[in-house]
C-alpha cells in the first residue's frame, strides 16, 4: 500500500470525480471533495516523511521502466508542493460550503466539486510526474478543469474572462508542448531525469535554444509573469469568491514549480543561466510585475481585482528571487511561494465573507464595515500586514530571506524596488482598512445574508493562525526550502 | 534543394502564425477558436515530422525490416488531439453561453458591455 503512495495522489481525486458526478448530491459532493483532499493531504505529508533523508522516491507506473514507461518521481521539491496544494484545498473546502452554495446555482453545485477535485488532480500531477509529456497533460487537466470552474459563477462577466484565460492558457500550454517536442527531437526522449542527463551532452544545439524560448514564454502566460498576465485580473475578480482562493493560492504556484523543474533539472544551470543567461531576462521582467502589480492594485475599486493585482506583484516577488540563481535566492522563491500561498488565500477568505455578507467587493461601498464584521475585518488587517511584510507574520520571513538573498548576490539596486513595493503595499491595504474603519458608513449594505454562519470563519482561522505561526516558527517551511534548492543547485556558489 | 528536404517544418511555421495571426486579429470569438486549432495542428505535423525516420517503415516488428519511424511521437499526438478536442468543446460551449448572455460574439462588443 505504502508503495502506492506517489500514484494515488493522483488517483484519488481522479475517481473520487466521477463519483460525485453520479451522486448528484451537493452535500455528498463537499464531503467527498473535502475527504479527498484531506487524503492527499496526508499522502503528502507522509510522503515528505519518506524521502526527507533524501531519498527519492521513484514510482513506475504499470511496472514499465524509464523512459519507455512514464514514472513519479518524488523528491523534497514534488513533497514540498505537494503539501501546499492539498494543504490549501483541504482547508478552503472545509469551510467553503456557504460561500459557495451562495454565489453558484443550485443545479450546477455538485459540477463545481467535480471541476475542482479534476483541478486538485491535474495540479497534484503536474507535481508529482517526472515525464515532461505527461507534465503537459495534466496542466491541460488542470487549465481546462479551472476555465469550467472560473466560469460556474452567476455573474455574466465570468463566461468572458474564462474565454479570454482559455485562449491565454491554450496558447501557453501549445508552447510548452513544443518546447517538450523540441527537447525530444534532440534527445529522444521524455523522462525528465533522462533528459537531463542526455541535454547535458547536446552543447550549442539551436532547437535547444528554441525550446527554451518557447518554454519561457509558455510558462509566462501559464504563471502570469508581467507582460502575459492580463488574463489573470479578470478572471480572479469574476469568478466565484472560493474559486478565485483556491486559484490564487495554487495554479500560479505549481506554474512556477514548473518553471524551477524545467529550467534547473531539465535544462541545466549549465545550459540556461550560464550560456543564455535567462536569470537577466526573467529578473527585469519580475522587477517590472512588482512595481506594475503593486501601482495598479492601488488604482483598483474592486477588492478581489486589487487583490489580483497584488499578486502579479508577488509573483514578481518569486520570480526575482529564483532569478537570483543562488541556494539563498531558490529557497527565498520557495519560501515565498509557500508563504503567499497561506497569506494570498486567507486575503481571499476575507472577501468571501464580505461579499457574503454585503453581497459587493466594491471597496467605496465597504465604509463603516468594522463595525458589522469585526471578525472577518480584523482578519483581514492581520493577512493585510503580512502581505506588506511586518515582523511576527510569514510575509516578514519571505522579505527578510529574499532581501538577504539579494544582497548577498550583490544587486544592490534591487532592493529599493522591493521596498518601495512594499511601501505600495501599504497604500492598497490601508485603502482598505481606512474605508473599513474610519469612514462613517454613508449609506446601508445591500445585506444578502444579515447571519454570518460560524462554518465560514473555520478556515479563516486556520489560515490566519498559519499566516502568524509561518512568521513566529520557521523551521518547517525555511529548512525544507533550504534542503530544496541545495539539491537543485548543489556546491553554486 | 533545401528547401524542399525541409518541406513539412515550413508548414508547420506557416500554419503556426497563421493560426496565431487569427487569434490575435479577429473580433469574432468563434474564429478565434478556430485560429487556437490550426495553430495546434500545426504543432501535430511537427511532432509527427520528428517521428520520421528516412527510408524508414511503419513502426512493426518483423523480420528484414530494421529501419523503421518513431512510433511514441504519434503516441503523444492521440493524446494531444483528444486535449485539443476538449480544449475546443469547451471553448465553443463558452462561446454559446456568452452568446446567449451578451447577445453577441463580437469581442469589442462583449467588452463594451462588460464596462457598462
Amino acid at each position: 500500500m505504502t508503495s502506492h503512495l506517489a500514484v494515488l495522489q493522483v488517483v484519488t481525486p481522479l475517481l473520487a470525480a466521477p463519483v460525485v458526478v453520479i451522486l448528484h448530491n451537493k452535500t455528498l459532493g463537499w464531503l467527498i471533495a473535502t475527504l479527498v483532499s484531506l487524503s492527499c493531504f496526508i499522502i503528502a505529508c507522509v510522503l515528505c516523511l519518506q524521502i526527507y533523508d533524501g531519498n527519492n522516491i521513484v514510482y513506475t507506473l504499470g511496472g514499465w521502466a524509464a523512459p519507455a514507461g512514464i514514472e513519479y518521481h518524488v523528491d523534497r521539491l514534488t513533497a514540498f508542493l505537494l503539501i501546499i496544494i492539498s494543504g490549501l484545498a483541504t482547508f478552503i473546502l472545509i469551510g467553503a460550503r456557504e460561500s459557495i452554495d451562495n454565489e453558484i446555482s443550485a443545479d450546477r453545485l455538485y459540477l463545481f466539486y467535480t471541476a475542482f477535485l479534476l483541478n486538485l488532480t491535474g495540479l497534484l500531477g503536474v507535481i508529482v510526474t517526472g515525464d515532461a509529456f505527461n507534465v503537459f497533460v495534466f496542466i491541460e487537466i488542470a487549465s481546462l478543469s479551472s476555465y469550467a470552474l472560473i466560469s460556474i459563477g452567476r455573474d455574466k462577466r465570468s463566461l468572458y474572462a474564462a474565454y479570454q484565460y482559455l485562449i491565454f492558457g491554450t496558447i501557453g500550454a501549445s508552447f510548452i508542448l513544443i518546447a517538450i517536442g523540441l527537447m525530444y527531437a534532440v534527445t529522444g526522449t521524455l523522462n525528465i531525469h533522462d533528459l537531463h542527463e542526455r541535454l547535458a551532452h547536446v552543447q550549442d544545439s539551436r532547437t535547444l535554444i528554441t525550446a527554451l524560448a518557447f518554454f519561457i514564454i509558455g510558462i509566462g502566460l501559464k504563471a502570469a509573469i508581467w507582460p502575459l498576465h492580463i488574463w489573470l485580473p479578470d478572471a480572479y475578480t469574476y469568478s466565484p469568491s472560493i474559486v478565485s482562493t483556491f486559484l490564487a493560492g495554487t495554479s500560479t504556484k505549481v506554474f512556477i514549480y514548473v518553471l524551477i523543474r524545467f529550467v534547473f533539472s531539465i535544462f541545466g544551470i549549465e545550459f540556461s543561466i550560464n550560456e543564455l543567461s535567462v536569470q537577466y531576462i526573467l529578473m527585469s521582467v519580475a522587477l517590472i510585475a512588482i512595481v506594475y502589480g503593486s501601482l495598479q492594485a492601488i488604482k483598483q475599486d474592486s477588492l478581489k481585482r486589487l487583490l489580483a493585482y497584488s499578486s502579479i506583484a508577488q509573483i514578481g516577488y518569486m520570480i526575482l528571487a529564483i532569478s537570483l540563481v543562488t541556494v539563498a535566492g531558490v529557497a527565498a522563491g520557495l519560501i515565498h511561494v509557500f508563504n503567499h500561498a497561506i497569506i494570498k488565500v486567507t486575503l481571499f477568505l476575507c472577501v468571501a465573507n464580505i461579499i457574503y455578507f454585503t453581497g459587493t467587493d466594491s471597496i467605496n461601498k465597504l465604509a463603516g464595515l468594522g463595525k458589522q464584521m469585526p471578525v472577518t475585518c480584523g482578519l483581514f488587517v492581520i493577512a493585510g500586514l503580512s502581505i506588506i511584510g511586518v515582523p511576527l507574520t510569514a510575509g516578514f520571513t519571505s522579505k527578510w530571506f529574499l532581501i538577504k538573498a539579494t544582497i548577498d548576490s550583490g544587486y544592490w539596486l534591487v532592493i529599493p524596488v522591493i521596498v518601495i513595493s512594499s511601501l505600495m503595499a501599504i497604500v492598497y491595504i490601508w485603502k482598505v482598512v481606512e474605508q473599513i474603519y474610519f469612514k462613517e458608513a454613508d449609506h446601508a449594505h445591500v445585506v444578502t445574508n444579515k447571519a454570518m454562519p460560524y462554518s465560514m470563519y473555520v478556515s479563516l482561522f486556520v489560515f490566519t493562525a498559519a499566516c502568524i505561526y509561518f512568521g513566529l516558527q520557521t523551521d518547517i517551511n525555511v529548512g525544507l526550502a533550504q534542503l530544496i534548492a541545495d539539491d537543485l543547485i548543489g556546491a553554486r556558489p | 534543394m533545401i528547401i524542399l528536404e525541409h518541406i513539412n517544418y515550413w508548414v508547420v511555421v506557416i500554419l503556426m502564425m497563421t493560426g496565431f495571426y487569427v487569434v490575435i486579429s479577429h473580433n469574432n470569438l468563434v474564429k478565434k477558436l478556430i485560429g487556437i486549432n490550426i495553430f495546434q495542428t500545426s504543432i501535430f505535423i511537427l511532432f509527427i515530422s520528428f517521428g520520421k525516420v528516412d527510408g524508414g517503415t511503419a513502426p512493426i516488428l518483423s523480420e528484414g525490416y530494421q529501419n523503421f519511424s518513431a512510433p511514441l511521437p504519434h503516441v503523444l499526438i492521440l493524446t494531444a488531439i483528444v486535449v485539443g478536442i476538449a480544449t475546443t468543446a469547451l471553448g465553443l460551449a463558452l462561446v454559446i453561453r456568452i452568446n446567449r448572455a451578451f447577445n453577441t460574439v463580437e469581442d469589442d462588443e462583449i467588452k463594451k458591455a462588460m464596462s457598462q
